[in-house]
């Protein structure tokens, strides 16, 4: 169950919490990953930690034709084309709409939303000609939910889950899948940073009663990743300890 | 064109994996050919690779057949 022995995996974001988690958790099963991200030192670290079966691909998302390159130079680095895309990169430029500056708009469309529909557009083709392939778009529950000084945030994340449903009716006849997860609170140092209160309030808004790991979302990314879930297509798998239930 | 009619006939073949003799000059991808919507894209983008040439969409849409596109391929390559 869910190897991926053979399988060349893309994941951006791969500096974060969870893209480290999910490019570890895809490593570990098999998978050559190709691991991409702005911050070169933290992608050698990540690099030297797993070893071999391992390429980085260095990548800024908010610059169109530098994503548009990527799974080429992800292909040239791996030896082969992308099978598996985890669209992992993210960023927030939170403020109540009153206050939000167009570049704020702006920008996390481009990073979020767009560098999905470039990195989708450039990894189909090999994936059609090779009758299997898997897209997976790191998502949030707030795209679903919506959340106050989030409107830029949450409508890129809206947009990854419509986005994803159209291209799974596209490409389904061609053994590719389109999925995303909306990960709840997870722990990372965002979370760490803040007091105990505060903590406390969201956790009431939990049934499971405490925050999600990198380690519950990589879990989703490798099922979805895996043969076994090639039947799977269109949907938004929420890991959230129950937080919203859609 | 016969060296285009053979290279387009021998790759309809191989990507909607059909009898040679059926790829003739009237064959419509979707309706003689079994082609879905999804085939004429990733054929047309298999003819440019293969001739290096750049067929754009409105162009796209109007080849049907096996002989709208060799015209076109033919025309294009010269």
């Amino acid at each position: 169950m869910f190897n991926l022995d053979g399988k060349r995996a893309l994941v951006t974001g791969a500096t974060g919490g969870l893209g480290g988690e999910i490019a570890k958790m895809l490593h570990a099963r098999g998978a050559h990953v190709a691991i991409s991200g702005t911050r070169a030192e933290k992608l050698q670290s990540l690099a030297s930690e797993l070893g071999d079966r391992v390429s980085i691909v260095p990548c800024n998302l908010s610059d169109g034709d530098a994503v548009d390159a990527l799974p080429k130079a992800a292909e040239a680095a791996m030896g082969g084309a992308v099978d598996i895309l985890v669209a992992n990169a993210g960023i927030t430029r939170d403020g109540l709409l009153m206050r939000m500056k167009q570049d704020d708009w702006d920008l996390v469309q481009k990073v979020n939303l767009e560098s999905y529909f470039r990195l989708s557009k450039a990894c189909l083709r090999p994936m059609m000609k090779s009758r299997w392939g898997r897209i997976i778009g790191i998502t949030s529950v707030v795209g679903v939910t919506g959340n106050p000084g989030q409107t830029n945030y949450a409508a890129s994340k809206a947009g990854m889950i419509g986005f994803s449903k159209s291209l799974a009716q596209e490409v389904a006849s061609r053994g590719v899948t389109v999925n995303c997860i909306a990960p709840g609170f997870i722990a990372s140092p965002m979370t760490d940073a803040l007091n105990e209160s505060q903590k406390e309030a969201i956790l009431t808004k939990i049934p499971a009663g405490d925050l999600g790991s990198g380690a519950d979302i990589a879990n989703a990314a490798l099922y979805l990743a895996s043969n076994e879930a090639s039947y799977v297509t269109g949907q938004t798998l929420h890991v959230n300890g129950g937080m919203a239930m859609i | 064109m016969s060296d285009v009619l053979a290279r387009v006939t021998k790759m309809v073949v191989e990507h909607l994996d059909v009898e040679e003799d059926k790829v003739t000059g009237n064959a419509h991808f979707i309706d003689d050919l079994g082609a879905d919507s999804l085939d004429n894209v990733e054929l047309v983008m298999a003819f440019e690779e293969e001739f290096d040439i750049e067929i754009p969409d409105d162009a796209a849409e109007h080849i049907q057949t096996v002989g709208d596109a060799v015209k076109f391929i033919s025309e294009k390559v010269g």
